[in-house]
């Protein structure tokens, strides 16, 4: 089992507990301000649990029980990387070097890392961008170099934030394929209110409903019979195509 | 930036046409006399220079040694608002503690205070029985009436400006690109280095500006603080009030050139941008 979460931020923001197996992706699904945003920055880093914990491939990220074994790893030392619904490249840097960043930062040399930039670029088949500025790329552009550079950083477990929210509807089937081959084998948590991203993407889902889980297991049974009222109308009768 | 799509000709065309935008008249009128109390000033000034002589009167030794005082000093007080004032900048920015709103206004302080109270405050603590001049005294270090206390005198009115404007910028910049770079695995010191700092470069630039100029400017708390010695702690704004009881026109001569470097720096400033 490579990721196991209990979590509780108050107040009623999120009071949630599941567990991940090796390579296995996660979707969590819910309605806006349903708690989706800050299970990810509670698994990142970004925010701090009242209470429980976050264990990663045997290793306690978070253990907070309100006492003095209270542990915390902070966010640039847990290998978990974020991609959020806007893509968020650094506009100082080029495209090569925003993905040379992560590498750059775990103390690669300037040359491997560009190395890895560019394996990375050619990977989502974004070669031809290196050496622009983020702010010449169109949106579906500018996602693809996202998940090279989040990527590039070998994460442990990688954490997608409606990734496909930004893109025009005409990019988004691309970028789903393209994640659909890069996130096989690797650990994925992905935030999103859209049911087929998850019957695209993941092995398993939970719904989410004011900080609190509904119904969760694999993708397709909760999907497609789904046992509660509320992930019928979340998933709005996927069941009965 | 849509002024530079503009052809020449349109923008020129553009700015002819007065239109009042739907203030009352009155209200422009009144307008037109606050921006003339700022302009015949300076204009006057300029109508006053004796340029026959304008050359030989701003290079006369005690000009150039005020000219050349007043440079070190402010660009050492820039660099020291610079080191101090980033740090005071991101902890306003970013961090929450309690009392926060009161150091802020504290830091802020020099903005209101009139420079000669800042130099008596200053003497307070650096002066030869000042809280820490006594101690440093001991020491063999004294520092009022010296060329670093015009550096501190200057420094303690620049401060504020250059945290103001840092602090507008990091807000501005938000901290959602410093959240991402610290999930790629950047350190603090690595997202503060590669991340914050060049995306609020052009804050820091204004702000480091504006500190300089105001450095350049400081009159009060320099005279009370460090004094007024040739070549030691006389700077051009000294000078200038120094001149104006034995040699007028060398006092208009200088005043001008601060003037030009004031201009400059507003152009520098605020420049290509159009005003939000």
């Amino acid at each position: 089992m490579s990721l196991d979460v209990r979590a509780v931020v108050e107040p009623g923001r999120l009071d949630v507990s599941f567990t991940l197996g090796e390579g296995e992706t996660l979707a969590v699904l819910g309605p806006n301000g349903a708690g989706k945003s800050t299970l990810l920055d509670v698994l990142s880093g970004l925010v701090r649990p009242d209470s429980g914990h976050v264990r990663l491939d045997g290793t306690t990220l978070v253990s907070m029980a309100g006492g003095e074994r209270d542990s915390w790893v902070a966010p640039h030392a847990r290998g978990i990387a974020l991609l959020a619904q806007e893509a968020l490249l650094f506009p100082h840097l080029s495209v090569r070097d925003n993905v040379a960043f992560g590498p750059r930062s775990a103390g690669v040399d300037r040359a491997e890392a560009r190395r890895i930039a560019e394996r990375w670029l050619r990977r989502v088949d974004a070669t031809g961008l290196a050496d622009q500025r983020p702010r010449r790329l169109s949106g579906g552009q500018a996602q693809r170099v996202a998940v090279a550079r989040a990527l590039a950083t070998e994460p442990r477990l990688l954490l997608l934030d409606e990734p496909f929210g930004a893109l025009d509807a005409g990019v988004a089937p691309a970028m789903r394929r393209l994640l659909a081959e890069v996130l096989a084998e690797r650990a994925v948590v992905i935030v999103t209110h859209d049911p087929l991203d998850a019957l695209a993407l993941a092995d398993r889902v939970i719904v989410l409903d004011e900080g609190r889980i509904v119904e969760e297991g694999p993708t397709r049974e909760v999907l497609l019979n789904p046992r509660t009222e509320f992930t019928r109308l979340l998933t709005f009768g996927l069941g009965t195509i | 930036m849509p002024e530079t799509d503009r052809r020449p000709g349109s923008r020129r065309q553009a700015s002819r046409r007065v239109t009042l935008g739907g203030i009352p008249a009155w209200v422009a009128a009144v307008a037109v006399i606050g921006a003339l109390l700022i302009v015949v000033p300076i204009v006057s000034l300029a109508t006053r220079v004796d340029w026959a002589h304008f050359g030989s009167l701003i290079t006369s030794e005690s000009s150039l040694a005020a000219l050349a005082l007043s440079l070190r000093t402010s660009v050492a007080s820039t660099a020291l608002c610079v080191i101090l004032g980033v740090p005071l900048a991101l902890v306003l920015a970013r961090t929450s503690f309690p009392g926060k709103r009161i150091l802020r206004a504290l830091i802020l302080l020099p903005l209101v205070l009139p420079p000669v109270v800042g130099g008596i405050a200053l003497l307070a603590a650096f002066g030869r029985r000042g809280l820490l001049g006594a101690p440093l005294e001991v020491l063999g270090v004294t520092i009022a009436f010296s060329a670093v206390a015009v550096v501190l005198a200057q420094t303690f009115v620049a401060l504020p400006f250059l945290v103001l404007s840092l602090e507008a910028a990091l807000r501005a910049a938000g901290s959602r690109y410093e959240a991402v770079a610290s999930t790629l695995g950047a350190s603090p010191s690595t997202v503060f280095r590669r991340v914050t700092l060049p995306l609020v470069l052009p804050g820091l630039v204004t702000g480091a500006v504006l500190a300089f100029a105001r450095a350049l400017g400081e009159f009060g708390a320099t005279l009370t603080f460090a004094g007024s010695l040739e070549g030691v702690t006389r700077t051009l704004p000294l000078e200038i009030y120094l001149q104006r009881e034995t040699d007028p026109e060398a006092a208009v001569a200088l005043a001008l050139v601060l003037v030009v470097v004031a201009v400059i720096v507003m152009v520098v400033t605020y420049g290509r941008r159009e005003i939000r």
